[in-house]
């Protein structure tokens, strides 16, 4: 007999932890591209001529209309959420001179000071952050 | 014959090698850290290995994701140092050890673990920056490096049960080499952190606390810790702790810690650091 679709248990327990992409096969398969995109921006000369002209450059890359508008906007969660993974999408924060913490504080939704001093002050505790559930409650 | 006589677990944040490269370790912000690491630098210098072994992860530098090995063997003579977007790091050329690396390779394979071979290769801060912190900024690498890239960007990882015998396979084919070699061996990557969304910056220092413990007092129950738990607990790329078993197997059953550190933050990262002595 064969199963049905709710006995398949293809829904990933990671998806419960609130506030994190897991960078799974499937979301990477969906990111190929974008992270393509992002790889390219490793050679000195692929930053200066993305940065020059951004829609022009971004044309090479056979990327979803959402995906364009992410990169453009530097929406960094929709580029999580697009398939992008967070060590290549930094290196769009690079080219534009920026570091890891800058890009990890908008992710964040705090300013990268306010960020800072989390940080400083231990990080921010897994309590209440470990799953969708406890992050209601 | 050749011996794994340390293992040497730590952090490889790459905020750590800038703060080297621009001049900054002397910033109160890096003074703790730097200082953490200069007992180590010190025992590093007095053991003077001939070869380490660098268990790390690329960071979609080497590899990009046309193809995503679970486990590379870094077999080349030399690796030349990536520029991960913002210009190489001013470090030297990474030197190999191709004669051992070839002969680990068929050790390795023949003992169940089909790792990729490498031939040629870019090396990115998960593996300069442990140099750096161990070695400082000499203007060659006093010893020659043979690295183990293992992918912990794309989910899922190998298991930590999975790493942790590969160490044991690691021990055994180091030692059935002929050359009287003193080799050490580095887990890196970690400790909790996590560089993504709206949870970055989660750090749980009992977690890492834990950690550090059971890699002399319950390694096998460190192998047992499941993904989804370092996911959870320690943050989304906690999961590079695995790494860190490969470097606890290779050193067989009985390890002494003789040294540790552990400080937050460095950047987002819970920065630990052990050396521990096999028997």
């Amino acid at each position: 007999m064969s199963k049905k679709p709710e006995e398949f248990e293809d829904v990933p327990e990671y998806d419960d932890i609130p506030g994190t992409w897991v960078f799974d096969a499937q979301r990477a398969r969906k990111g190929y591209h974008l992270n393509a995109f992002f790889y390219s921006l490793m050679k000195a000369e692929n930053r200066a001529e993305f940065l020059a002209d951004e829609p022009k450059y971004l044309e090479k890359f056979p990327i979803t209309d959402a995906q364009r508008d992410a990169v453009l906007k530097r929406d960094w969660n929709a580029l999580l959420e697009l398939g992008g993974v967070s060590y290549a999408i930094v290196k769009l924060a690079f080219t534009d001179k920026k570091s890891y913490q800058h890009m990890a504080s908008k992710m964040a939704g705090v300013t990268e000071s306010d960020y800072v001093k989390m940080m400083l002050a231990g990080g921010r505790s897994p309590d209440g952050w470990r799953s969708k559930s406890e992050r209601k409650a | 014959m050749a011996k794994i006589i340390a293992g040497i677990g730590t952090s490889h944040t790459p905020a750590l090698g800038a703060a080297v490269d621009n001049g900054k370790t002397a910033e109160p912000y890096w003074v703790p850290l730097f200082k953490g690491y200069e007992p180590s630098k010190k025992w590093m210098a007095e053991t003077a290995p001939d070869v380490a072994i660098v268990v790390y992860n690329d960071h979609v530098n080497a590899f990009d994701f046309k193809i995503i090995p679970t486990f590379a063997l870094g077999c080349g003579a030399e690796f030349p140092i990536a520029d991960e977007g913002w210009g190489a790091r001013p470090v030297p050329v990474v030197k190999g050890y191709p004669e051992l690396a070839a002969h680990m390779v068929q050790s390795l394979v023949l003992d169940e673990f089909d790792l990729t071979i490498v031939n040629e290769m870019q090396v990115d801060h998960g593996l300069t920056v442990p140099l750096s912190l161990l070695y400082g900024q000499p203007t060659a690498w006093p010893v020659r490096v043979i690295p183990l890239a293992v992918n912990v960007v794309q989910y899922p990882a190998p298991t930590g049960n999975r790493c942790y015998q590969l160490g044991k396979a690691i021990k055994k084919a180091v030692e059935s080499w002929h050359e009287d070699l003193r080799v050490v061996i580095f887990g890196t990557g970690g400790m909790s952190h996590q560089i993504q969304g709206p949870r970055a910056g989660l750090i749980n220092t009992p977690f890492d606390k834990a950690f550090l413990d059971g890699l002399t007092r319950d390694p096998e129950r460190l192998a047992r810790i499941p993904p989804l738990e370092y996911l959870r607990d320690a943050g989304a790329e906690a999961i590079e702790l695995v790494m860190w078993l490969i470097m606890r197997g290779a050193l067989g059953d009985d390890a002494r810690e003789i040294y540790r550190f552990y400080h937050v933050p460095a950047s987002s990262t819970g920065v630990g650091h052990i050396i521990l002595e096999a028997a």
